[in-house]
């Protein structure tokens, strides 16, 4: 669901003398996500922050001379590029205090805008439709510039767009009511024609978008009927028949907007992603008439995801950076950080895997409904870089084979050879586009594996597991597969990546972990993160005891025996509880070794459902449930006895994970355990663990209800120096 | 019974003063104590601890202690005074100026021959009582350092001093110091600030116990000069000690607001030897502890929290009765608040000032339990700021709101007051009778004003727009010498009534200008009295909280009241321990009687059946859960509200509204200063 969220002022607003107009011009991003230039209409430039609110620097042209065009900012070359008075182009940079004194070039014909992209060249787009690159313009300021446009015809809106490294020049116009669309693209410079389909008479668009999408441009437009629609041009079919004839542009109606009495006057739609459109000045569908309203819509169910009442007179004018509207209204210009996200299945069911990795882990790769309901297979906006290198991978790929000879290739080559030619297949391609594929590779890859003992391609599978296209149910075989062959760090991928791992496997793979003697281990390479991330807490066991935070050692064995005898300082401890404190060990010792444990973390971090994992857990033996509890007790200590073991961006198991283990585990060999000799310490030292975790809650449950008493206690009225009662004798 | 509107009113900001110094005296049971503005007030605890009499202070006049010799009460005081109060017209009867400075404490031996104070110089004056007055006779060996503290063993030969850092013992017929015991110094950061001996007692053995600031409590042996035992009590100060009437129990005062309890016992169940053991310790106060008085069954306690607070000791008294309850008395037992009636107007007494307010307005109708809009919020109309030094005594508003009257010790004023623009105008030419007005009331029809004299008379003055015209006095035949403190008059000018405190009742006939009536004397004293509009009925409420209602026309009490007798009032209405300072009537009920007390209100509806011993008393949350039908069947005639929490006056307006005037003691308790520091848990 989108959402709108608290927004801010960015600055206010000298509406010009008309009223209808906001007084800004444009805003174009700058160097980052949180830097906007905001050209005002009339002389100054001004850049800020936009999460502090505040202006850093600001420009001014001459009194006298105007902007007409807003200012751009290169990021390339880190410079301002500003159109004063139609045909002066100035350029500058930060540092440049003086406008005046800047870089000035006189151009022979009225300028329309200036754009440029991150990353791409500053294009001018001259009012009569020509367009030039900045650079070759300046080298020659009065070179002449040929007319594009008929007579009549005049720009309305214009923008440019990156496309598979191609840069375009996007502008309508208008002639005698009809609307046109034109398509400029640079090196080699090809310029197409479209006609807008008529509306009804009279009407003439209120504003575009445009973006790139999935290899198409997709242009929004809203009528002052309420009307949304989107046409989508290709990029590929460009050029041959270079502007001769106007195209007529097919256009499907995304959004009938509720306009209320009378069309729409300021009214702007953005697009935001694939399904999502930003509209303002247009009525709230449920209050009333009044149009200052700005509203996110769900252009695939025609739903209104989120709106706010925007306080003054809204100019039709909306901008969007990195997640942030930009809207003029009333004496502010305001921003207002809004989300779509996507709306998928499993964010629905809440069986997300697990937020916390989610957020420095690429996200799954989850079916998305919109992808489902409409078929697009791309995500809705890359950065543009990664496109590039994808590109860049596709151009490198030499002759290769295509998919279905790779997939036959791999039924019969050798290990070599297929592992190369999956390497290539994934290289060049779009995983996203390869999901089936991939599925398709990884079962026949096991599927062979497990016919023929001879044949195995760790690499390969892991590379396939690493794509995150992968899960349990596509290639149900290949977690035992990896087990069979001892592959483990193959297995600590499947716990890691896949999402739906059964709890007999689950069993199956802490079964075969903690029966590997750790000399095996050891030679194991693993994942390094949650190497890392065992290490520190091993090294913490064995550095020099009490250097850490200036704590002497003693003070270091009090807070873990605070930490294991209470919870947490609320508690009064006993005596009884002293001696308890006497017996456990000071300093805990890791009971397995360090690629062992991060194995067994590997298995505690897999989801599970307690029901279907118990009767599992009972295959165990003794002594391996000794062992686990051992560590699993380890863990706990090294847990409580810092304040934030898990480091963040590390894999690393949390404390709730670690109980729940503990009391699934001894539920499962409780009779066992209590025969178990050995076991009588550790069942002593859990049992301990497990009564302070219960004082804990008590203690916060007591709190917790004196904390609610203390709410009652407010909502009882405060009379006051005086009032006049009602009250009623019986 | 029905919906009444109930202007509930809490910026009345009456601030009691701290209690400063008590005495108490056994023979007549009556408690004195003085307050830091210098107000005296007695209670009789013989009488459900009634506060009697009250003379207001004056500005300036800080008395640090009290002394009771026989009847008589003297005082002494940083002004370097002594004053004797007459406690009949109450008024302070003369002072005597000491010569010594500042005066820290006043005693008395046991004969009551002799009177000795101790000043800021180090002297220990002594003065002779004579009839009349008291006359300096000597001066003991004078002391470098305060005489903080003074003790006169009962054999009259000896007596000790606490001074700083020290006490001495005088031989009180030479004059001479015979011992000096030299009291340790607190340890610290105090060690380097003298210690004051804020307390000592000599008891009959000889047997000296200081209190000092360092917190401890010492005995020492008077006859040879040495110290017995030391028991540290506080951090803070020990500021006050007092002995019982059989030296067999001893109680201390901190600063920390708790009370301590030694007794004179053998410490192990087969030793003979007695000696004084640490026993109880009470904490009623939040802050200083600064007078005690050890009466025979209670520790009676006050401070800078200005409540006094009787606390029964359980071994002396019998246990779950009314007797062992714990009294607090923070409200006066005298109505500070005077409501007049037709203008909706309200006038708040304080010490030194008093205030006029008119409550605000509502249109708005409400279910019960409502707060209604206040449309019009209350208004401050006048502040008057009390003439000269002396406090104000009582005060008056005439029901039409436009006479205003006030008394202090010296004289009574009488203002004009004009509310379209507001103005006050002073009553220039009074009658020079009207000089002392223990209680002053104005006639129903503001014509007139009444103000009780000395010997329980009553002056009448007549009010108009010209003049204000002496017309007589009404004297009673009794011959009583004790002071009105409550007067009223009837509703259509006829009667007035007076109550003193020999519980006398006396019913003038104003229109024959005469004695009408006396009410036969019942033993509790009266707390309030009223007339009956309609009736003329006399309803009397006593400390002891019967209620008599006695017909003026047929000179004996009322039938009702015979039966209210016979049956006897409801026990828990018994138990309650404030008494009921103010009733009225209904005007749209006759039937109907308003009273309330500091925690409750009532209405006694005298056409329904009285409750009886079984019954629920405070029956109205049932009532309210009962059917409209049944209700009837349960109902009785006290119909208690207590909905209200330290209530000062509860009246009724011309437009049947009440007017609930509140003083919660947490707005009081947050006046005071912040109390002595103590460590508490997890602070």
């Amino acid at each position: 669901m989108a959402a709108l969220y608290e927004g801010y002022t960015l600055c206010g607003l000298v509406p010009g003398q008309t009223l209808t107009n906001s007084g800004i011009q444009g805003i174009e991003a700058e160097r980052d996500s949180d830097h906007v230039v905001v050209t005002d209409s009339t002389r100054s430039v001004t850049l800020y922050k936009v999460s502090d609110q505040k202006p850093l620097s600001s420009w001014t042209v001459k009194q006298g001379q105007t902007l007409t065009c807003p200012a751009v900012y290169n990021s390339q070359t880190e410079e301002y590029v500003v159109v004063s008075d139609n045909k002066v182009i100035r350029i500058w940079k930060d540092e440049d205090i003086l406008l005046d004194k800047a870089f000035k070039a006189t151009v022979s014909s009225d300028v329309w805008r200036v754009h440029c992209l991150p990353g791409g060249e500053p294009v001018v787009l001259f009012q009569r439709g020509a367009v030039r690159l900045l650079d070759s313009l300046l080298s020659a300021p009065q070179q002449p510039i040929e007319e594009v446009l008929a007579q009549e015809e005049a720009i309305r809106w214009s923008t440019n767009i990156v496309a598979d490294s191609q840069q375009f020049v996007i502008f309508t116009t208008e002639q005698k009511g009809d609307s046109f669309l034109y398509l400029h693209r640079l090196n080699p410079n090809t310029l197409q024609r479209y006609r807008l389909e008529r509306e009804e008479p009279g009407l003439s668009p209120l504003s575009f978008s445009a973006s790139y999408r999935d290899k198409h441009i997709c242009l929004l437009y809203l009528y002052p009927n309420g009307h949304v629609y989107q046409s989508v041009v290709s990029v590929r079919g460009l050029g041959g028949d270079e502007g001769a004839q106007a195209l007529p542009l097919p256009r499907s109606l995304l959004l009938g907007l509720p306009v209320g009495e009378g069309l729409l006057e300021a009214a702007s739609a953005q697009l935001l992603d694939e399904a999502h459109v930003a509209v303002v000045g247009v009525p709230h569908p449920s209050a009333g008439a009044g149009k200052d309203f700005l509203c996110i819509w769900n252009t695939n169910f025609q739903t209104l995801q989120a709106g706010k009442e925007m306080a003054g007179k809204i100019y039709g004018q909306l901008w969007t950076f990195s997640n942030k509207l930009f809207i003029p209204h009333g004496k502010t210009l305001s921003v207002i950080p809004y989300e779509c996200p996507k709306s998928s299945l499993a964010s629905a069911l809440g069986k997300l895997k697990q937020a916390k990795t989610e957020e420095f882990k690429a996200p799954a790769c989850v079916p998305s409904w919109n992808n489902i309901l409409h078929g697009d297979k791309a995500q809705p906006s890359r950065p543009a870089e990664t496109r590039k290198t994808r590109t860049n991978r596709k151009t490198q790929s030499a002759p290769s084979l295509t998919v279905d000879q790779v997939l036959d290739f791999t039924k019969t080559a050798p290990v070599e050879e297929v592992q190369r030619e999956v390497e290539g297949l994934l290289s060049r391609a779009d995983i996203q586009d390869l999901q089936p594929l991939v599925g398709q590779l990884a079962s026949m890859l096991v599927s062979r594996s497990l016919a023929d003992p001879a044949f195995y391609t760790p690499s390969t599978l892991a590379q396939l597991v690493h794509t995150q296209s992968l899960c349990h149910s596509v290639c149900p075989d290949l977690v035992l597969l990896a087990l069979e062959r001892r592959d483990f760090f193959l297995c600590q991928l499947c716990l890691q990546f896949f999402p739906d791992i059964p709890e007999a496997v689950t069993c199956a793979c802490l079964k075969a972990f903690i029966s590997m003697p750790d000399t095996e281990a050891e030679k194991l390479s693993l994942e390094p993160d949650s190497v890392s991330f065992m290490e520190t807490l091993i090294a913490r066991e064995r550095a020099p005891v009490g250097l850490q935070n200036g704590f002497s050692s003693t003070s270091t064995d009090q807070d873990c025996s605070d930490a294991l005898g209470g919870g947490g300082r609320v508690v009064i401890k006993t005596g009884e509880e002293d001696k308890e404190k006497s017996s456990t060990p000071p300093e805990p010792i890791c009971p397995v070794g360090l690629h062992k444990a991060v194995l067994l973390n590997e298995v505690l971090l897999t989801a599970y459902s307690d029901t279907f994992l118990l009767p599992h857990l009972k295959d165990l033996s003794s002594q391996h449930v000794v062992l686990f509890l051992q560590y699993l007790q380890f863990l706990y200590l090294k847990y409580s006895q810092d304040a934030s073991p898990q480091m963040h961006g590390l894999r690393s198991p949390s404390l709730t994970q670690i109980m729940d283990w503990v009391c699934m585990v001894l539920d499962a060999h409780f009779t066992v355990l209590v025969m178990t000799p050995e076991a009588k310490g550790l069942l002593v030292n859990l049992h301990s663990f497990v009564k302070s975790q219960v004082r804990l809650v008590s203690e916060l449950g007591k709190i917790e209800g004196s904390l609610q008493e203390l709410n009652k206690m407010k909502v009882k009225k405060d009379v006051g120096q005086y009032s006049i009662e009602i009250i009623e004798l019986f | 019974m029905g919906e009444f509107k109930v202007h509930r009113v809490r910026f009345f900001d009456y601030m009691p003063s701290a209690i400063r110094a008590m005495a108490f005296n056994s023979h007549t049971e009556r408690l004195a104590l003085v307050r830091a503005d210098g107000a005296l007030e007695i209670f009789n605890f013989a009488d459900h601890y009634f506060q009697e009499k009250v003379i207001p202070g004056q500005d300036g006049r800080a008395v640090e202690a009290l002394c009771w010799v026989g009847q008589r009460l003297f005082s002494a005081g940083l002004n370097g005074e002594i004053t004797e109060y007459d406690l009949e017209n109450l008024r302070p009867r003369y002072t005597v100026e000491a010569y010594g400075g500042p005066i820290w404490t006043i005693g008395s031996n046991k004969q009551g021959t002799l009177l000795m104070v101790g000043c800021e110089d180090g002297t220990v004056k002594m003065f002779e009582i004579l009839k009349e007055r008291i006359q300096f006779q000597r001066n003991l060996e004078r002391q470098k350092g305060r005489i903080v503290s003074l003790s006169w063993h009962p054999s009259g030969t000896l007596i000790a001093a606490g001074m700083m850092d020290m006490i001495r013992i005088f031989n009180a017929e030479t004059g001479h110091a015979t011992h000096r015991m030299l009291v340790e110094r607190g340890v610290g950061a105090s060690k380097s600030r003298e210690v004051v001996v804020w307390s000592v007692a000599f008891l009959s053995d000889y047997t000296i116990i200081s209190g000092d600031s360092a917190g401890k409590v010492q005995i020492w042996d008077g006859l040879t000069g040495t110290l017995v035992r030391t028991h540290l009590v506080t951090k803070w100060d020990v500021l006050c000690l007092s002995v019982s009437q059989d030296e067999s129990s001893l109680i201390a005062g901190t600063s920390e607001g708790t009370v301590v309890q030694f007794q004179f016992i053998s410490s192990t169940v087969d030793q003979q030897e007695e000696e004084w053991v640490r026993t109880r310790t009470f904490k009623n106060h939040s802050h200083d502890v600064r007078a005690l008085a050890h009466t025979e069954t209670a520790v009676v306690s006050g401070g800078m929290d200005t409540q006094l607070v009787v606390r029964p000791l359980l071994d002396k008294v019998e246990k779950n009765t009314q007797e062992s309850a714990m009294r607090k008395i923070a409200l006066p037992h005298r109505s500070l608040v005077c409501c007049a009636k037709k203008a909706g107007l309200l006038l708040f007494q304080f010490p030194d000032h008093l205030e006029v307010w008119r409550v605000g307005e509502s249109d708005g109708h409400g279910k019960p339990g409502d707060s209604l809009p206040v449309k019009r919020k209350p208004e401050k109309l006048i502040q008057l700021k009390g003439k000269g030094g002396d406090h104000i005594y009582s005060s008056a508003l005439s029901p039409c709101g436009e006479w205003l009257a006030y008394s202090t010790v010296s004289s009574v004023r009488l203002y004009r007051l004009q509310y379209n623009n507001i103005s006050i105008t002073k009553v220039s030419k009074l009658p020079k009778d009207l000089c002392l007005g223990h209680q002053l009331c104005f006639s129903s029809d503001s014509t007139k004003l009444f103000a009780s004299s000395r010997h329980s008379s009553v002056i009448v003055v007549a009010l108009n727009q010209l003049e204000c015209k002496y017309l007589h006095t009404l004297k009673p035949k009794s011959g009583s010498r004790q002071p009105v403190h409550l007067l009223c008059t009837s509703e259509d000018g006829k009667w007035l009534a007076t109550a003193n405190t020999d519980c006398e009742i006396h019913v003038y006939d104003l229109h024959k200008r005469k004695l009408h009536c006396t009410v036969p004397i019942y033993s509790s004293c009266p707390t309030a009295i009223a007339i009956h509009p309609t009736t003329s009925h006399l309803v009397v409420v006593h400390a002891d909280q019967q209620i008599f209602e006695y017909s003026l026309v047929q000179k004996e009490y009322t039938e009702w009241s015979r039966k209210l007798q016979k049956q006897g009032l409801h026990s828990l209405w018994l138990e309650r321990d404030t008494p009921v300072t103010h009733v009225t009537f209904s005007l749209k009920n006759p039937a109907h009687i308003i009273l309330h007390d500091m925690f409750m209100f009532c209405i006694i509806d005298q056409s329904l059946p009285l409750p009886e011993s079984k019954t629920l008393l405070y029956n109205q949350m049932t009532l309210r859960s009962l059917p409209e039908q049944e209700r009837i069947r349960h109902s009785h005639a006290f119909k208690i509200c207590k909905n209200f929490k330290h209530v000062m006056c509860v009246s009724l307006l011309e437009d049947h509204s009440l007017v609930v005037v509140e003083r919660p003691l947490l707005d009081m308790m947050s006046q005071l200063p912040a109390p002595v520091r103590q460590k508490k848990f997890a602070t």
